[in-house]
């Protein structure tokens, strides 16, 4: 499944100073931003609608120009190269997906290898590879998008972004559109294939959630396109620069930061667990330990790994391990 | 009644070499009006531009009688072959023109974004995802520019061409109501047979994928 993916290393995404103003509005949609997505990271764009989240991707596979600052992948600005070779090595992914109605699942995966004039035979290889990197039957290929549920059309359109194995990912409310449920398993399912396949993703969500869930960093924009934080999910926090980044993260930002942790990482071997305590597996995270202690009334839980039990996790714990890095 | 039904066994060679002029006639018109709309459609449903331009002048040109449009063409081109078939082509021409615009500019703007982020050039936007989405919308702008043409291809009669049902149609002292009637008869079948065969083609072009889509709008 690797075997096509390691050819590309990824790349980081610079932004230099980068002001958007459109023709006729006052206010620019992204105002001096600069900030630097490493190669292989996931960084999330979050902020209010209008607040230039969308702007601010488009203008990396140029799809709006602008004037000031550069936007540089791996080091070359992209204004450098054609804009037609620059969006090829670009996967693209959208809220609407915008499959293209008439093409089978395979047509339209194959669309730009087969722009890029590569054989049949590669690309029946590589769509193939790709349905099973994105969980679908290989018998999808010859049906038509209309045949599709929503979390299907998604897949491929991910698929298709893929083909061609490109170092760079945008990705625009790829899951807004969908259940819930379908949302969070195409997200585990994302998470998954980004840790088999190495690329540096722009992904704009308006949901501060998604974005702790789905981003190595998180850019926080607000009204007029400024960026008032860049950083972690933890440092975001932990840290919020200021009211309104705390604001925005929640006001139970203290419990969503037990969940970017593993009850692995704070158990303590050398405690044994009263004979009351629920068992937590060890790769749950400290939300759940902690929703499992409050439900059981008991004053610690047991972190087990398979059949083994590592240990006990009390309250306290569970607060310090917050509150300490927290200072 | 017995005049009009004898009227196509008296007069069936005249009424056969008549309906092949008026099939001649009208598909020429129709063939002239799509090799100009459909591209000139096309590209400006592609832009998203001049689409107020396109609907009014679309309207201004069907608002006009044939009848006066054969009178006005007199004095550009005179009588004859020339001018009916200028006088047809402008009937046609809006029809084609306004539903290959409205197919290709009604387009999904997702389907389209989509291309353009992948890195597909204008070129191939416009003739791998617009045209054939667009397929069955111009196909039934062709159908109705086909229906209307052959019901007023007649009017070559007043511009001077000879050799179509309308030597008939307007000539009711020589062939009298019966044979008025059964020339119309025939205008009538053609515009439907026409329509029909059309309607043929339209399944035949349009993409799988795309009728289904259309059955059974997609979950999204
Ligand atoms: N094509 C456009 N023309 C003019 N203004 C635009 C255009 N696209 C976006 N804007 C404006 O730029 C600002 C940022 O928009 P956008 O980047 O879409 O925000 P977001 O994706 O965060 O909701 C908004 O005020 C919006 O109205
Ligand atoms: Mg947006």
């Amino acid at each position: 499944m690797s075997e096509t993916t390691t050819e590309r290393p990824a790349a980081d995404i610079v932004f230099d100073h980068v002001t958007k103003r459109y023709p006729g509005q006052e206010t620019p949609a992204l105002d001096d931003l600069s900030m630097t997505v490493p190669a292989g990271e996931t960084c999330c764009l979050v902020g209010p609608s209008g607040g230039g989240k969308t702007t601010a991707m488009k203008l990396v596979n140029r799809l709006i120009d602008f004037e000031s600052g550069d936007i540089t992948i791996g080091g070359n600005s992209i204004r450098a190269v054609d804009v037609t070779t620059l969006r090829r090595d670009i996967g693209y992914v959208i809220q609407q997906v915008g499959l293209f109605p008439h093409m089978t699942i395979a047509g339209n995966i194959a669309v730009i290898p087969g722009l890029l004039g590569w054989s049949k035979d590669r690309i029946r290889k590589r769509t193939d590879e790709l349905l099973d990197l994105v969980r679908l039957d290989r018998s999808f290929g010859t049906r038509y998008p209309a045949q599709l549920s929503g979390g299907q059309q998604q897949r491929v359109g991910l698929a298709r972004a893929l083909a061609v194995d490109p170092p760079v990912m945008l990705m625009d409310e790829p899951f807004g559109a969908l259940d819930p449920i379908t949302r969070t398993e195409i997200q585990d399912e994302f998470l998954n294939l980004e840790s088999e396949i190495s690329k540096t993703v722009i992904f704009v969500t308006h949901d501060i959630d998604e974005a702790i869930k789905m981003g190595d960093k998180i850019a926080v924009l607000r009204q007029g396109g400024v960026l008032a934080q860049y950083g972690t999910a933890d440092e975001l926090l932990a840290h919020p620069a200021d009211d309104y980044v705390a604001d925005f993260v929640g006001a139970d930002r203290g419990l969503k930061r037990l969940s970017l942790r593993r009850m692995r990482e704070v158990v303590n071997g050398s405690a044994a667990a009263p004979d009351d305590a629920p068992a937590v597996d060890a790769d749950a995270s400290l939300r759940i330990g902690l929703s499992t202690l409050f439900a059981s009334g008991a004053s610690a839980v047991r972190v087990t790994d398979g059949g083994r039990v590592l240990g006990a996790v009390t309250l306290d714990q569970l607060q310090s391990a917050v509150t300490r890095s927290t200072s | 009644m017995t005049g009009y039904l004898s009227f196509f066994s008296d007069q069936a060679a005249l009424l056969v070499r008549l309906t092949v002029g008026h099939i001649l006639l009208s598909v020429v018109a129709v063939v002239i009006s799509i090799v100009i709309a459909v591209p000139l459609g096309a590209w400006i449903g592609h832009l998203h531009r001049g689409s107020f331009l396109v609907v009014n002048a679309g309207n201004v040109l069907r608002s006009l009688p044939t009848l006066a449009i054969v009178a006005i063409v007199i004095a550009l081109f005179g009588f004859g072959y020339v001018n009916i078939t200028v006088a047809l082509v402008i009937l046609a021409f809006p029809l084609v023109l306004t539903n290959t615009f409205t197919a290709v500019e009604g387009v999904d703007p997702g389907t389209v974004e989509a291309a353009r982020g992948m890195g597909m050039t204008g070129w191939q936007i416009l003739t791998r995802v617009e045209l054939p989405s667009s397929i069955p919308l111009m196909m039934s702008g062709i159908r109705t520019s086909w229906v209307y043409v052959v019901a007023t291809a007649y009017l070559a009669t007043f511009a001077g061409a000879t050799g179509t049902l309308g030597d008939v149609i307007a000539n009711i002292s020589g062939y009298g109501l019966t044979g008025v009637l059964a020339a119309a008869t025939v205008s009538i079948v053609l515009a439907f047979l026409g329509d029909a065969l059309l309607g043929l083609v339209e399944r035949g072009l349009t993409p799988t994928g795309l009728a289904l889509a259309q059955r059974a709008p997609a979950t999204t």
